[in-house]
């Protein structure tokens, strides 16, 4: 394969994240306007706006003294529409109190409006401070045209600017004439040293909201009065529709229309009890097509045959494959992951209504705007499915009730748009949750064989990962742009090797394969995406070979991490809390795991006990090194709430196939965790200065084989299959 | 026609007895702080209390409310927030939100029966309510405060 020029090199990285498909919009030249265009007046480039001071895309002072902050990524949970507010307000030096915040409805003002990969943070890191530092900037000029003095005397704060002889000019007052100044290329931005506000556990600003049931979320969003609609979905991935009776559906009261969409038939109702009533009266004919011959047998049987095949080799450090074969004493793994479910606990929805030629959507999405080339965000594809212009389709973007990947599908946007330009007025389509968990972009599937030789020390010398899944980037990407999509047919996928191929440990020689497997089941993105299979196939076999060779677990990764200040100062900072040198409890054990992931670095100590078969984990210590602590609380928040994600999947989480059907419906046989599950969480922050790292899916990866590695101290048995069954 | 009272208002619905409540009080009187997540008994985003008693609305059929006083997060607040909802925001508990009314609305009912409850009393009358965001320790923790604002609301009362 020939490799990459400059143009695609963002492709080209060892770990392509979901970080990177906001770089494809700079590499297609499409405009990435996360640098904010810095205009002091209002132009049709930015968002319409009535306030008197819009100095970009991002914020808003009227001469009231509001102060609004745009927010333009996605609130699941992760506590965007705070942390991105906090770094305009800490730039543009005023009182938390005083800010409120917005979604941004979808503009191409500010680019790609994807929130994925946990980049929010990162993204949105020197664009908002600037925004703020330049707003700034254009009130401080304003201030000393006023008092005929040069800007340089002048000192902000609190939304005042404020003048050596003690006069105060306030931001509100100053709102109208800043407006009128042309704005600054780039100003300067704070040093660490004067942050007031960021590193701040400041309050979140939807708190309240969500406290008082008056948060909006895209099932509550829309015209009170729009009707509500479900959708009858072929029963087997890739099914077709080919006939239907809607003649006893029609029949029940409070059902208005029975029509077919392109997901399956749409019945459209007063209510949601209704609209069921009339889906469950529908008589369907589908063709199931070859799915239907597709179960877990052969699943296991494809992605087993793709392991053990020769793949495409992504990592070849040294002579690892020779070294192995001369061996006669190789230790080897077999690892095998299920597909996994999203189960936000808002089950899909969108609201859309088509009416003279605009269509209006609100939608919860991960992904409300992309360039066209990308295939578009949730408005093209709102805009393509209603038959109306992108210029005449308007997406308002709610509260979502969890994301973790499932929302920057735009699946339940098309077909609410799709629907409502077939039929008169508003109309919200609801996925009841049966819906939701059986028509979902699942975690991929994955096969891993690992061997491993060791050196007279006991060290690991030549280490070989052969893996198989199928690819959410082959999935994706063909709609994208045909030349990188060219590269991945038949080869690599940077999302579902990240972590194993650029795995950190020192090993002389190392082999990485990779065999994607093509299956009818539809995949995608979710929390923490590649790294939550290869960060426990890595760490369980590293620990794994820390006891083959009677080295402690925790000595043994630092041995072979010194090269890594950054893995190491939180695996320090770890077995420091949890005292790791100790005994633990009676009937308990400790299991040590550290992960990269999104710019950064966690390390993570379980301790678990096994009582009749069942683990139950009692104490998970977790330090983060994610560079720059914005809102410490948030990011606590986010480590507790990675943590329960990834327990809920180690213990519980799969998704089987039968004859082509998602097994699971609902939280009966797809259990989640519950609060007295839930082990006390110690998190200890390990800032390392660097630009922030993401929070919102690094917690997720470690705690699954730290939990398996805590029940080997237990047991003596290597857990190799998620979810845990002893 | 089912007729009972929301929030201390009394309404009336021309609508089925077997409705269930959750959606009446969402799709037909526009209290949508009640959510709905599973539709069977299992997540407790639906969670409303009726004459006090905390229930889950998507199993309640509107027909078995009839004269009753049904309570749902909106009426929480009437006289300014609650305890618990001061203990919520003061403890920064809900993350995307989405389950938050519900784990309210259950532990203003737990508070109710037990004024202090223990680590194992809260476990085990939150068990029904799933934060698919995993935000239980700020659950537990914030259940504790409000007992104690409670408490402290109360005896202010006193003097
Ligand atoms: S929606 Fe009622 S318990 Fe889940
Ligand atoms: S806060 Fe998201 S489900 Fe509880």
């Amino acid at each position: 394969m020939t490799e990459p020029t400059k143009e695609v090199s963002p492709y080209d990285h060892q770990s392509l994240s979901r970080g990177a498909f906001i770089k494809i919009s700079v590499v297609a030249g499409v405009g990435l306007t996360l640098g904010v265009s810095w205009r002091a007046t209002q132009t049709p480039d930015l968002p319409f706006s009535d306030a008197a001071f819009v100095p970009n895309a991002y914020l808003r002072i009227d001469t009231d003294g509001s102060i609004t902050i745009l927010v333009d990524k996605a609130e699941m949970g992760q506590g965007v529409s705070t942390a991105l507010p906090q770094m305009i307000a800490e730039e543009l030096d005023v009182p938390w109190a005083d800010v409120t915040f917005e979604f941004a409805s979808a503009h191409d003002a500010y680019g790609m409006m994807v929130t994925g990969g946990s980049t929010a943070v990162m993204e949105s890191w020197e664009p908002l401070r600037q925004a703020g530092a330049t707003a700034r900037w254009m009130l401080r000029e304003a201030a000393a045209q006023r008092w005929g003095i040069s800007s340089e005397l002048l000192a902000t704060r609190d939304a005042r600017v404020c003048a050596p002889d003690g006069s105060e000019l306030t931001y509100a007052s100053l709102a109208s004439e800043a407006a009128k100044l042309q704005a600054p290329n780039k100003v300067d931005v704070k040093k660490p040293s004067e942050f007031r506000l960021i590193g701040q556990s400041l309050p979140r600003l939807d708190v309240e909201a969500k406290s008082t049931g008056q948060a909006v979320f895209g099932i509550d969003a829309g015209p009170p009065d729009a009707r509500v609609a479900v959708i009858a979905r072929s029963p087997v991935f890739g099914g077709r529709l080919r006939s239907f009776d809607s003649s006893a559906a029609l029949a029940i009261a409070g059902v208005d229309e029975v029509l077919e969409v392109q997901s399956g038939v749409a019945v459209v109702a007063k209510g949601y009890i209704e609209a069921n009533a009339g889906r469950d009266a529908l008589v369907l004919d589908w063709d199931e097509g070859d799915a239907a011959l597709f179960s877990d047998e052969q699943l296991y049987e494809a992605l087993r045959d793709g392991a053990q095949a020769s793949g495409h080799t992504v990592r070849d450090d040294g002579q690892a494959a020779q070294i192995l074969n001369e061996s006669s004493n190789a230790i080897s793994a077999t690892f095998r992951f299920p597909y996994l479910a999203h189960a936000t606990m808002e089950p899909m929805n969108c609201t859309a209504w088509v009416r003279e030629g605009r269509c209006t959507v609100w939608a919860p999405t991960q992904f409300a705007n992309g360039p066209a080339i990308l295939g578009g965000g949730a408005r093209q594809v709102a805009a393509d499915a209603a038959g109306v212009s992108v210029e005449d389709t308007d997406l308002h973007v709610t509260f979502l009730g969890g994301g973790f990947g499932r929302r920057a599908e735009r699946d339940f946007v098309q077909e609410a748009a799709e629907l409502a330009g077939k039929i008169n007025g508003p109309v919200k389509v609801v996925w009841s949750r049966e819906d939701d968990m059986r028509h979902d972009f699942y975690r991929p599937a994955s096969w891993h064989e690992l061997r491993a030789t060791l050196d007279a020390d006991g060290r690991p010398e030549a280490w070989e990962h052969r893996m198989a899944s199928q690819s959410i980037l082959q999935r994706l990407v063909p709609g994208w742009i045909p030349r990188p999509a060219a590269r991945f047919a038949g080869k690599h996928d940077p999302t579902s090797t990240e972590g194993a191929s650029d795995q950190p440990y020192a090993i002389p020689h190392v082999l990485m394969t990779y065999k994607r497997v093509d299956l009818p089941i539809p995949v995608g993105f979710w929390r923490s995406v590649g790294h939550t299979h290869t960060g426990f196939v890595v760490e369980s076999f590293i620990d794994e070979l820390a006891h083959k060779s009677d080295h402690d677990p925790y000595e043994y990764r630092r041995a072979l991490l010194r090269k890594h200040p950054r893995h190491l100062g939180v695996l320090e900072a770890v077995a420091e809390a949890a005292d790791w040198n100790s005994r633990p409890p009676e009937g308990r054990g400790r299991g040590i795991a550290v992960v990269e992931s999104f710019g950064s670095y966690v390390a993570q100590v379980a301790e678990v006990s096994v009582q009749n078969g069942v683990p139950r984990v009692h104490k998970v210590w977790c330090a983060i090194d994610c560079g720059t602590v914005l809102n410490p609380r948030i990011v606590q928040a986010q480590m507790e709430s990675g943590i329960a994600y990834g327990i809920t999947a180690a213990l519980y989480g799969e998704i089987n196939i039968r004859d082509g059907r998602a097994v699971q419906g609902n939280f009966t046989d797809y259990q989640m965790l519950r609060i007295g599950q839930m082990p006390e969480v110690e998190v200890l922050l390990v800032p390392s200065g660097d630009a922030p790292g993401g929070v919102g899916e690094p917690g997720t990866p470690p705690i699954a084989p730290a939990i398996a590695n805590a029940i080997f101290t237990l047991t003596g048995q290597r857990i190799r299959t998620l979810p845990i069954r002893l | 026609m089912a007729s009972f009272s929301v929030n201390g208002e009394h309404r009336e619905v021309d609508i089925q007895a077997s409705h269930p409540l959750l959606w009446v009080l969402r799709e037909r009187l526009g209290l949508t702080g009640t959510k709905f997540g599973c539709g069977i008994g299992q997540c407790g985003a639906c969670t409303v209390l009726v004459d006090g008693a905390p229930t889950r609305s998507c199993q309640t059929p509107v027909g078995s409310v009839e004269g009753s006083e049904v309570t749902t997060i909106e009426g929480l607040a009437a006289n300014g927030l609650t305890s618990v909802q001061s203990a919520w925001i003061e403890e920064q508990v809900p993350q995307c939100g989405y389950c938050q009314s519900g784990q309210i609305v259950s532990a203003t009912a737990l508070l109710n029966a037990r004024p202090r409850p223990t680590d194992e009393e809260i476990d085990q009358f939150m068990a029904g309510n799933i934060c698919r965001c995993g935000a239980y320790t700020a659950i537990r923790k914030a259940i504790h405060r409000a007992a104690e604002l409670e408490e402290d609301r109360v005896s202010g009362d006193e003097v």
